[in-house]
């Protein structure tokens, strides 16, 4: 099969995960849709490094995977510390940091 | 290897920062002594390095020190002095203890913050105070232009927090306000001269650039781009040695300062207490009108020259309009901060005049403006430590109530004045007698200056000192011991440099002909020939003996 | 014997160090201590002079060197004396009459309380007036010049508590430092003409020297001259100057300082003498200013204030003859030294008087003095004799050659100055005995139960005897042979002066003219009461009693005009310089809150930025490899 299709399919993920960021308010969900982006990425590296013959590709894959496990923790405690204050997870609440 | 005197003397001073913050906060007084005890070793330091120098000597850096730092941009760690680094690296390392003697006081915590762990204004106050010094004296010492450029430009971080942390005590109800009149002041320090600092980074890189086209490998250092200069390898364009000196000269006119760059001063040494200022104007300014003569000059001979009569009509403004400024100030520390703009530009208009009295008086102008500063601005310090106001009419009568105290200010009042006996007159005299042989016009305008002085000095000693006793200073107790130790070598420093500057100028002298054999510019001729050698200075005087037997 | 010069400086100096810095301690001998050392520096000067006499007239000049003190590439000074007869002359002047007065001041200054600090100020006068003439450069006799400014200041404001003190002393500082940028550009002037600035050199280049630049250098010279001798157009500090103790005023304000500035035009000749035009304005300086101190001190009631007019007037002679190049000089340091001897006695009388008088200025506040204060009448009244220059006593003697010599210089000009010299004559006869008749004549006009006046003791009269002394008959010594032109003349050089009038009618019209001075004072002042109260007085009068507006046009001028000046230039520095840096730290401000507005603190929006940026990348990537 040609690879290609592969990065198609990256591509179409990319979007759907940056639509969602862009348009859903809850946190949850445009974290989710920032994980889609990441493995969309994911994807794509991996393509490439079958398209190169070379590993490099799968190597930063390992990286963006930590990355992204790194920035679940992080990021989901923010949230449920932000949800248990507020009562909300809706990301245009969360604007009180600008002067 | 020899010992490396040049980086020991920056050294001690830096170790000393270090071991007076690092004590513990119940220290402080033990902290002091710490910071004076490492100041006066940084002195003896200097001595040495300038006993070590020989001025008869042919190169023009001495006691030099040499090593590879970061390869890759041909930076190196290269230090050397010549006689007008001497001069003033003993200048800096002379007035420190007496700054440290001066503050003794000042940065004590009041009486209802409890002293803990973390606030230990004392310990800071005197570790940054070493931590100018030694950068202050590196950059006297640095021959490379990078080394030179990072404590030229380090220095401004402790003095920021000088000038901002520690102010005059204003009251209980001042406080407040006077803390953000200072932060303001720091401020402003800090922008100014890091604005000028950035221009001359661009400089800087820029001169790295040239030499590493031309010379195959770039190099910071100075003397390796005069030599190949006058071996004529490198060949810097007309343009691009005019933006590089304009770069190197704005970030030293800013620190000078030059008008119209000066409005950072008379903030910074009005709000800091007085041995700050003595250090912001006494010291580290010094470094500008030092970088000028060291490196403008020497680096871009040809753009100097071009730059010439700008400067000089810029700091012909300097000198008249500071001290009409002075004249109108109603602050005392202001006033002697203006008074200092006008001294500023006496020395850039010395080191421009490019005659070796011009710039022989320049460097010595910086030595005894230093001392003569310090002395009026440290009694000024005592006076308003007494009575807790800057104000000039919040005096009057002071002569009466505390005479030595009146009279030490008068001597530094009449050394700012330059008055004939006392150090300055000789360096004011050499930069206008300098100024005077290739540009009668400006030299005349610049005598002014000396009308000017005089009118500020005896204005504020009028409104201050004479006159009936006013209440609030009836109490005013008179000059202590710790501050007579201050005042006394410095006014003594100011009578012998006036009677007896020899030592001085035979140590500047052969730095300011190299200097101008560098720029290729000759002292101009007198128009009529004397048959009595000017140079025997005892002329007529082996006639006269003959004389004397004959009469016999 | 030449190794003896410095000392001459070194004792009062020695003094002054002493009692400045001594302390307390020194409290009940310092003026002891400030007086022997006077008196030293004036037995080493006779020893000296002693010395001198017995050389033959070619050989009397000394010299001593000392160090080098600004060596600097072609610029050398030198720490070197010159001991020559003109610098002679004025060493005895000033050591003799400044021990007089130092013995004077011990009574006179008895119950102040800072009297140690009196005669450490005066010790250190006496070191740099010393210093002013006996350096061998000009630089060094800048140091002087400079010194004694800085003595006259210290003492003219030595009552700093009274504010008019203070301000007078600050005043005449300021005015002298106008002179002294005279006195620098000078030295400069010279440096870069001849390459040096010591006394050998430069005179005796001076005719290699285009005129041009003689003149230059002679005018600058007038200038520092104008400023320490009070000569018009600097003339204006001399009158506030009398706020300082009254020996201050007979030592510096009359006797020594006053006169450097003949001393520095006499000593450069040289210079004047191949510089016509700079001479010329030297005599316009002396005789406008002989004239203009004479009216002053008509109009004046405070005594020393008078007595100020009279010596302004007194140095426009000596200055006028300064000017009329060597047919004068010598005439002007006679008149210079006879002038040292009668006005410090007049002012030491005053002080006496005064002294008697519950510190009373006011002329019109006296009356009928002489019963009183015996001594003083007959020391005052000898030394009024020598000023009018009654014939036989000092004054007539050095006066009458002044005139002559005015005469002498020729053509309308010689007209016009003798003239002047002669109005100036009869005037000072006027405003002399005007001071006599209110002082020391007519009836009381103070109130016998809150004055007691009373003669002052003996450490007082008796330098007021030698002083009356000294101005009675050093004119005619000076006179015998011509004794002090001969002395003088290897210095001044001397020529005779042909006048288009006899010598017998000068000196008979001088005497027309005092008899004249003399007269109308007595019809003014002596037949009729004086009024204790001033009358209002004729326009000039008034104008006179102001100093003719000198400070009116001073305070407009330069006081209102700079006080205008300095306050605009400060709000200038805040509002053009200050504002221009802090306009553009603004305009940064104004620019970054707009940018501010950017950051909207909605997630989502910087999502969009994000996004966006990347595509704009993307794009700028894609363009730039040209695809």
């Amino acid at each position: 099969m040609n690879p290609v299709y592969y990065l198609y399919l990256a591509a179409l993920l990319f979007t759907i995960g940056a639509a969602g960021v862009l348009i859903r308010r809850n946190a949850i969900v445009v974290f989710m849709c920032i994980e889609l982006m990441l493995n969309a990425c994911n994807l794509a590296f991996v393509t490439f490094s079958r398209m190169h013959g070379n590993l490099d590709g799968q190597i930063i894959a390992f990286f963006t995977m930590v990355v992204a496990a790194a920035e679940v923790v992080v990021g989901l405690a923010i949230i449920v510390s932000i949800f248990r204050t507020r009562h909300t997870a809706s990301v245009d609440d969360a604007s009180l940091m600008k002067l | 290897m020899s010992f490396p005197l040049l980086t020991a003397t920056a050294v001690v001073p830096a170790v000393g920062a270090i071991a007076t913050a690092a004590l513990p906060a119940a220290k402080r007084t033990a902290a002091k002594w710490l910071a004076l005890l490492f100041s006066l070793i940084t002195f003896a330091l200097a001595l040495v390095v300038a006993f070590r120098f020989d001025p008869g000597a042919g190169a023009p850096f001495q006691l030099t020190e040499s090593h590879a730092w970061i390869r890759d941009f041909g930076v190196r760690y290269e230090l050397g002095v010549d006689g007008i680094a001497v001069a003033l690296i003993a200048l800096t390392t002379l007035l420190i203890p007496f700054i440290i003697l001066a503050g003794w006081h000042d940065a004590d915590p009041l009486e209802e913050a409890t002293p803990n762990r973390r606030w230990r204004p004392t310990q800071g106050f005197f570790a940054l105070i070493l931590a100018v010094e030694a950068m202050v004296v590196l950059s006297f010492e640095a021959t490379d232009v990078f080394l030179f450029y990072i404590f030229f430009e380090a220095m401004l971080i402790p003095m920021y927090f000088l000038i901002g942390g520690f102010g005059d005590r204003a009251g209980r109800d001042g406080e407040e306000e006077a803390a953000g009149r200072r932060s303001y002041a720091a401020v402003k320090f800090l922008l100014y001269n890091l604005a000028g600092g950035l221009i001359m980074l661009a400089a800087v890189i820029g001169l790295y650039a040239v030499t590493a086209d031309q010379l195959g490998t770039g190099t910071f250092s100075l003397q390796q781009i005069v030599e190949a200069r006058t071996a004529g390898t490198l060949n810097i364009g007309t343009g691009t040695e005019r933006l590089l000196f304009l770069g190197f000269f704005f970030a030293f006119a800013v620190k000078a300062p030059l008008w119209p760059l000066h409005t950072w001063l008379p903030g910074a040494m009005g709000e800091s207490t007085s041995p700050v200022a003595v250090l912001i104007t006494a010291v580290v300014d010094k470094v500008g009108t030092f970088a000028m003569l060291r490196f403008c000059l020497q680096l871009f001979p040809e753009a100097s020259s071009w730059a010439t009569p700008v400067i000089l009509v810029l700091a012909l403004i300097s000198i008249v309009y500071g001290a009409l400024l002075a004249v109108a100030q109603r602050d005392i520390k202001r006033l002697i901060a203006y008074a200092s703009i006008s001294h500023f530009g006496f020395i850039i208009l010395g080191i421009f005049a490019m005659t070796s009295q011009g710039q022989g008086g320049a460097t010595l102008y910086m030595v005894n403006h230093g001392i003569s500063t310090a002395a009026l601005m440290l009694v000024a310090g005592f006076l308003i430590s007494r009575r807790g106001s800057r104000l000039i009419a919040d005096y009057g009568g002071v002569q009466k109530v505390a005479p030595v105290l009146a009279g030490t200010f008068l001597i530094g009042g009449l050394a700012t004045l330059s008055l004939p006996g006392l150090a300055p007159f000789v360096s004011e005299f050499l930069v206008l007698v300098g100024t005077f042989t290739r540009y009668p016009v400006i030299g005349i305008i610049a005598t002014l200056g000396i009308v000017l002085a005089a009118l500020y000095v005896l204005v504020l000693y009028q409104r201050t000192m004479t006159g009936p006793v006013k209440a609030e200073v009836t109490n005013m107790p008179d000059l202590r011991v710790r501050e007579l130790v201050v005042v006394a070598p410095l006014i003594a420093l100011l009578l012998f440099l006036g009677v007896y500057p020899k030592p001085l100028t035979d140590l500047v002298n052969p730095a300011v002909q190299h200097t101008l054999s560098v720029v290729d510019k000759k002292d101009p001729k007198p128009t009529v020939q004397v048959n009595a050698v000017p140079g025997e200075g005892r002329h007529g005087h082996a006639a006269n003996d003959q004389d004397v037997e004959a009469a016999k | 014997m030449e190794n003896l010069i410095a000392l001459l400086v070194a004792a009062p100096l020695v003094g002054a160090a002493l009692l400045l810095c001594g302390g307390k301690r020194l409290d009940r001998t310092g003026h002891w201590i400030g007086t022997l050392l006077a008196v030293a520096s004036f037995a080493v000067g006779v020893a000296l002079f002693a010395d001198m006499l017995g050389r033959s007239a070619d050989h009397r000049a000394m010299h001593q060197y000392l160090f080098s003190w600004i060596p600097v590439g072609g610029f050398r000074a030198d720490v070197a004396f010159q001991l020559d007869q003109l610098s002679m002359t004025f060493v005895l002047l000033i050591t003799g009459v400044g021990s007089l007065i130092h013995i004077y001041s011990i009574g006179y200054m008895e119950h102040d309380e800072r009297r140690r600090r009196f005669f450490g100020y005066l010790n250190l006068f006496l070191a740099a007036m010393l210093l002013l003439v006996l350096a061998d450069n000009y630089l060094l006799l800048y140091v002087g010049w400079e010194g004694v400014g800085l003595a006259s200041y210290l003492l003219i404001g030595f009552w700093q508590h009274k504010p008019s003190a203070a301000t007078a002393a600050k005043k005449a500082f300021l005015v002298n430092r106008v002179g002294d940028m005279g006195l620098s550009i000078a030295i400069m002037l010279m440096f870069t003409t001849f390459g040096t600035f010591a006394f050998g050199p430069v005179l005796a280049a001076t005719g290699a020297t285009s005129e041009g630049k003689l003149t230059a250098i002679g005018l600058m010279l007038l200038l520092a001259a104008c400023g320490k001798s009070a000569q018009v157009p600097l003339q204006s500090w001399l009158g506030d100057a009398m706020e300082g103790p009254t020996p201050v005023s007979a030592l510096i304000h009359a006797a020594t300082m006053v006169t450097a500035g003949v001393y520095l035009i006499t000593r450069s000749g040289a210079v004047f003498n191949a510089a016509p035009d700079a001479q010329l304005a030297v005599v316009v300086v002396g005789a406008v200013t002989l004239l203009y101190g004479a009216i002053v001190g008509c109009a004046k009631d405070d005594i020393k204030k008078a007595l100020a007019g009279s010596t302004m007037s007194q140095i426009g002679y000596m200055v006028l003859a300064a000017g009329l190049g060597p047919i004068g000089y010598a005439f002007a340091i006679m008149h210079l030294v006879t002038h040292g001897f009668f006005k410090a006695g007049l002012f030491l009388g005053a002080g006496s008087v005064m002294h008697g008088m519950n510190d009373e200025v006011d002329m019109r506040k006296y009356g009928g003095l002489r019963k009183y204060m015996p001594v003083t009448f007959l020391t005052f009244g000898l030394g009024y004799l020598a000023i009018i220059g009654f014939p036989g006593l000092s004054g007539f003697f050095s006066k009458d050659k002044i005139i002559e010599a005015a005469f002498a210089k020729g053509g309308t000009e010689g007209w016009i100055l003798g003239g002047a010299a002669l109005l100036g004559a009869a005037v000072t006869a006027f405003y002399m005995t005007r001071v006599m008749l209110m002082t020391f004549f007519g009836e009381k006009r103070w109130d016998p139960k809150e004055t007691h006046p009373h003669e002052s003791p003996k450490i007082m009269t008796v330098p007021m005897i030698v002083l009356a002394v000294g101005s009675v008959f050093a004119g005619g010594l000076f006179s015998i042979n011509e004794s002090f032109v001969t002395w003088l003349e290897p210095v001044t050089s001397f020529a005779h002066g042909h006048s288009p009038v006899s010598a017998t009618t000068v000196t008979a019209s001088t005497i027309v003219v005092l008899l004249l001075g003399v007269g109308t004072a007595w019809l003014m002042y002596g037949r009729k009461p004086v009024p204790a109260l001033a009358p209002r007085g004729s326009l000039l009068t008034r104008a006179a009693r102001r100093d003719l507006l000198q400070d009116d046009f001073n305070d407009l001028v330069f006081v209102r005009g700079g006080t205008h000046l300095t306050t605009t230039l400060v709000q200038l520095d805040r509002s053009l310089v200050d504002g221009a840096v802090n306009g553009t730290a603004a305009s940064m401000g104004g620019l970054s809150s707009l940018l501010r507005r950017l950051q909207t603190g909605f997630v989502r929006s910087y999502a969009v930025q994000m996004l966006g940026g990347a595509a704009v990348l993307v794009a700028a990537t894609l363009l730039m490899r040209g695809v």
